[in-house]
């Protein structure tokens, strides 16, 4: 049982950006933009030129409805845009297009690891709003004497998913960012790798008192950082006597530091009404067909995994938090023995990859069953088949060039055990210490064999042939 | 001079476009008016010659159309009368204006409004007032009084405005020709610049019924842009019949009600004889919440406007002040271009929406709203369509009513119901006090121009009201 000795609350607000969609949410625009110059894929719509309109992007409905079919949301009957009135310059309009009474989904839930075993994170609403456009300052936002705007971004769909207040720890935070974003991936609504793809509100209290607000968090290692600050700067206020009031905080991600804007006296005041331009939407009937599409969600593949493959629940999870990870492990599986797969995938290939900053693209299934191959059929060590791996995502080239290369294929057995009996004979010290009971001395026989025999022995085997000769 | 459509057709046929055009344009330059805030001189003459070389065979095909300068046009200044809009040129066209392209149209010029649509004698302009060609002492009407002075000024045959609160009806009324405000979706408002999205549609101005009916089947349709457009195709022209015997007139005692002037009562109910003369049947209907109307309409209109205009800060297009901080920047460019009408509706507005005061004003605006719509509905089983006056009065004098805006709110009494219940009612002249022309406004049903454009044409056929000109001009 978490004591949560804090008494820490926190609840997140997530913008995930709908960017496989093809088009914007209330235009014709491509979403299609990250490469190509600024404010090059405009039109009246998204410019909020007098007199455009907004026309709704039913595909922007349909994957907003199947994400909150997979956050076990119920879908509104009836759906209806608002608008929130404020004035910034990457607002063109001077009011965002987003939902408030009757949002697209809402009551839902996510579960994740929490401190201390399964966790139901409820999900109070997702709503669908319109991105605003992105400021680029020069150097930095208070120094710079000009703020370029890029409306390239304007009028993407963004899908807000909100949480109530259950997560208890910043690591519970990151762990919920990540299952969310791990869905939205499963969906195929979603490109976590984009610019602006995700960013996060969160909210924070401490021991029952007022609630900060924290904005302009862009990662999960923000959100964690951030929040992680939080907890220690709301705690230093009541150490010291204070009371924490609720208002709003910056998160500054260079100096991972938290700074006030405003407080909830100044808080806007967004003058939320219905968008007259757009007319509400009857969804209730799309949901049941848009249900029959939903893919295996991560949660329901990590137990077929386990009951499919016969691996640990540890592996299905690493396997299953990221969508191309599963179709990788998949793909091997089919050809290869499924544990091995796993064991080799999980705990080798994704730690060398995580090393190296790469995402599983960088490593083709062909190479993994051609490695797995090589070991089942005993031509190379373990040791030959990290070598041939971290090769592979350094400098290129297949599993086969590289064992013959490196000159990686096993050694024979007689030649391990000619370069065993050397070994005893040459390291007298070590065979009295290793029959006076200290075993640890088998260690440095074992060495001398792999020193031999140049790394191609397999050190295992290497290890009964010495015990066979010293016992 | 005042040419209809049909005889545009046959002297184009005769002549040219390019020489109708000219004449007008030539009208134009040496009016006292002030309809015009651009006019179109090149591109009008550039394009007339273009439809005469192609023998081009659309419904308006040479025949110039004023536009208000609230409608989007593609390399023609669109500034909605205000200053805040100076330079701005609009890199498309509205939808109205492709379908008048399409039916090979000549847009001759924009023309002067209340700022923006705020007010109801185009005094509000930026651009000066424009001057009622029955009287040039006296106001026009509004807020698309540039629009209806060129069509009775005979400075274009035809003429778009837009009616918010009855900013087509009460410039029609005030200079004694024809303008409809369609049902609410039965054309785009795509390219239209905001003032009240959910009260507004643009209506054509004609000095009779079969020209407004033609242009209407030009403008109207379903536009894909426009998400609160209706689907419904209908040639409404062929609806014109010189027959009313069966319809049933309903007549709302509440639009005859206190500071309506005797004449223009006189002269509605002269013409609701006339009509029973004709073969129509009267009944006396009840509308009980039209006196909350005018206070649920502005508070609407205002709320929707102090959005819709929030985007005019200076950053992409329109007026721009000396640099500083985009908040200083908003503000002083906010504060300089727009004028005091919309500074007061924006305001206002923001007032209606604001937290503590949203459920009390907007909340309760929208709740009226609903009763009004019910009450022309419960009318409406029984009748076919209501008669009432436009305007309480004729024409007022410039300067009169523009130093106390509440008395020129009070002055859209008759016409904002109808665009709180969203149906069509049009103006048609019924009538004169002392030289100024009376307006009576015949609505409809849902969707039901048809009938009301039939009981206006009727009307038309067997009186001369409609065909009396100012003679100033």
């Amino acid at each position: 049982m978490y004591e949560n000795p804090d008494g820490v609350k926190i609840g997140l607000e997530v913008h995930v950006q709908l960017n496989k969609l093809k088009t914007k949410v209330f235009c014709g625009c491509t979403t299609d933009y990250h490469n190509d110059p600024p404010n090059s894929h405009v039109c009246p719509v998204c410019l909020g030129l007098p007199g455009s309109l907004p026309v709704i992007n039913k595909k922007a409905v349909e994957a907003a409805i199947k994400v909150g079919l997979a956050l076990n949301c119920k879908i509104e009957e009836h759906t209806q845009f608002y608008r929130k009135n404020y004035y910034y310059p990457d607002l063109p309009k001077g009011f965002q297009i987003t939902q408030y009474d009757f949002p697209i989904s809402s009551q839902g839930y996510i579960m994740i690891e929490g401190e201390d075993g399964e966790l139901k994170v409820r999900i109070t609403r997702a709503h669908m709003e319109e991105d605003p456009g992105r400021l680029v300052h020069e150097g930095t936002i208070d120094k710079s004497k000009y703020t370029l705007i890029d409306y390239n971004r304007s009028g993407m769909a963004l899908l807000e998913v909100v949480s109530e207040p259950d997560l208890r720890s910043p690591k519970e935070a990151r762990r919920y960012l990540d299952k969310l974003r791990n869905i939205l991936e499963y969906l195929d609504v979603f490109d976590g790798n984009l610019e602006g793809a995700l960013r996060v509100d969160a909210n924070i209290s401490i021991m029952g008192g007022q609630r900060a607000e924290v904005k302009n968090i862009s990662s999960h290692k923000g959100a964690e950082r951030a929040l992680l600050y939080e907890i220690v700067r709301q705690k230093n206020v009541v150490r010291r006597g204070g009371v924490v009031v609720q208002e709003t905080r910056h998160f500054d991600e260079a100096r991972e530091i938290t700074l006030s804007m405003r407080t909830k006296e100044e808080a806007h005041d967004y003058r939320y009404f219905p968008e007259p331009d757009l007319v509400p939407l009857k969804i209730s009937g799309w949901a049941p067909a848009i249900k029959e599409t939903l893919p295996e969600l991560p949660d329901a593949r990590r137990m077929r995994f386990v009951e499919q493959y016969g691996i640990t629940d540890d592996h299905a999870k690493a396997l299953t938090s990221e969508l191309k990870l599963a179709i990788f492990y998949e793909n091997v599986a089919k050809k290869a023995d499924p544990k091995t797969a796993a064991v080799w995938i999980c705990d080798v290939l994704k730690g060398e990859l995580n090393y190296r900053n790469l995402t599983i693209d960088s490593f083709k299934k062909e190479h993994m069953l051609s490695v797995i191959g090589l070991l089942a059929s005993k031509n190379i060590t373990e040791d030959g088949a990290v070598d041939i791996i971290r090769t592979i995502l350094d400098k290129g080239g297949t599993p086969e060039e590289i064992v013959r290369e490196k000159g990686l294929i096993k050694v024979e057995g007689d030649i391990v055990e000619t370069a065993a009996l050397e070994a005893i004979k040459e390291n007298p010290q070590a065979v009295a210490d290793f029959k006076a009971g200290k075993e640890k001395a088998l260690n440095s026989l074992v060495g001398a064999v792999m020193k031999k025999t140049k790394g191609r022995a397999d050190a295992r085997a290497a290890r009964e042939i010495l015990l066979g000769k010293l016992g | 001079m005042w040419a209809s459509i049909n005889e545009l057709r046959e002297r184009i046929h005769a002549d040219s476009s390019e020489e109708i055009v000219a004449e007008y344009l030539e009208r134009i330059g040496s009016s006292k008016l002030n309809a015009y805030i651009t006019v179109a001189k090149e591109s009008a003459l550039s394009r007339a010659r273009e439809i005469d070389s192609e023998s081009n065979d659309g419904p308006l095909a040479g025949i110039p159309v004023a536009i208000k300068d609230n409608i989007s046009t593609k390399g023609i200044l669109t500034t909605c009368a205000s200053k805040i809009l100076t330079g701005y040129i609009p890199p498309y066209d509205a939808h109205v204006i492709e379908r008048l392209k399409g039916a090979g149209a000549v847009i001759i010029g924009k023309t002067n409004m209340d700022e923006f649509a705020m007010g109801t004698s185009t005094e509000t302009s930026f651009y000066g007032s424009t001057k009622n060609p029955w009287d040039t002492d006296r106001v026009p009407g509004g807020s698309s009084g540039g629009s209806a002075a060129a069509v009775a000024g005979d400075e274009a045959p035809l003429a778009l405005g837009s009616d918010t609160g009855g900013s087509v009806r009460c410039p029609a009324s005030f200079c004694g020709i024809v303008g409809l405000k369609p049902t609410y979706g039965v054309i785009s408002r795509y390219g239209l610049i905001a003032y009240a999205n959910s009260l507004e549609q643009i209506g054509p101005f004609a000095t009779n019924v079969r020209d407004v009916a033609t242009l209407f089947d030009v403008v109207a349709g379903y536009d894909v842009r426009d998400s609160t457009s209706v689907d419904r195709e209908e040639k409404y022209s062929s609806a014109l019949e010189n027959d009313v015997s069966g319809l049933k007139i309903g007549v709302p005692e509440e639009y005859f009600g206190e500071g309506t002037d005797e004449k223009v009562e006189k002269a509605v109910w002269d013409a609701i004889h006339k009509l029973e003369d004709l073969g129509a049947s009267r009944t006396e209907v009840r509308m009980p919440h039209t006196k909350y109307a005018l206070a649920a309409y502005y508070i609407i209109a205002m709320s929707e406007a102090s959005s819709n205009l929030a985007r005019f800060d200076g950053m992409r297009y329109g007026l721009r002040t000396e640099d500083s901080d985009w908040h200083t920047t908003f503000s002083q460019v906010r504060a300089a271009g727009f004028g005091d009408e919309v500074k007061r509706r924006i305001i206002l507005g923001t007032y209606a929406l604001s937290a503590g005061y949203h459920d009390k004003y907007y909340l309760k605006a929208l709740q009226v709203r609903t009763l009004i719509k019910q009450d022309f509905e419960q009318a409406f089983k029984d009748v076919d369509v209501l008669i009432a006056p436009t305007m309480p009065y004729p024409a007022f004098k410039l300067g009169e009513k523009i130093g106390d805006p509440l008395s020129l709110y009070l002055a859209d009494v008759d016409t904002v119901p109808i665009n709180l219940a969203g149906v069509p009612s049009i103006s048609v002249p019924c009538g004169f006090s002392e030289g100024l022309p009376i307006g009576m406004q015949i609505i409809g049903k849902h969707f039901d121009e048809a009938t009301i454009l039939k009981a206006a044409y009727t009307f038309e056929e067997n009186t001369d009201f409609h065909s009396k000109r100012p003679e100033e001009i």
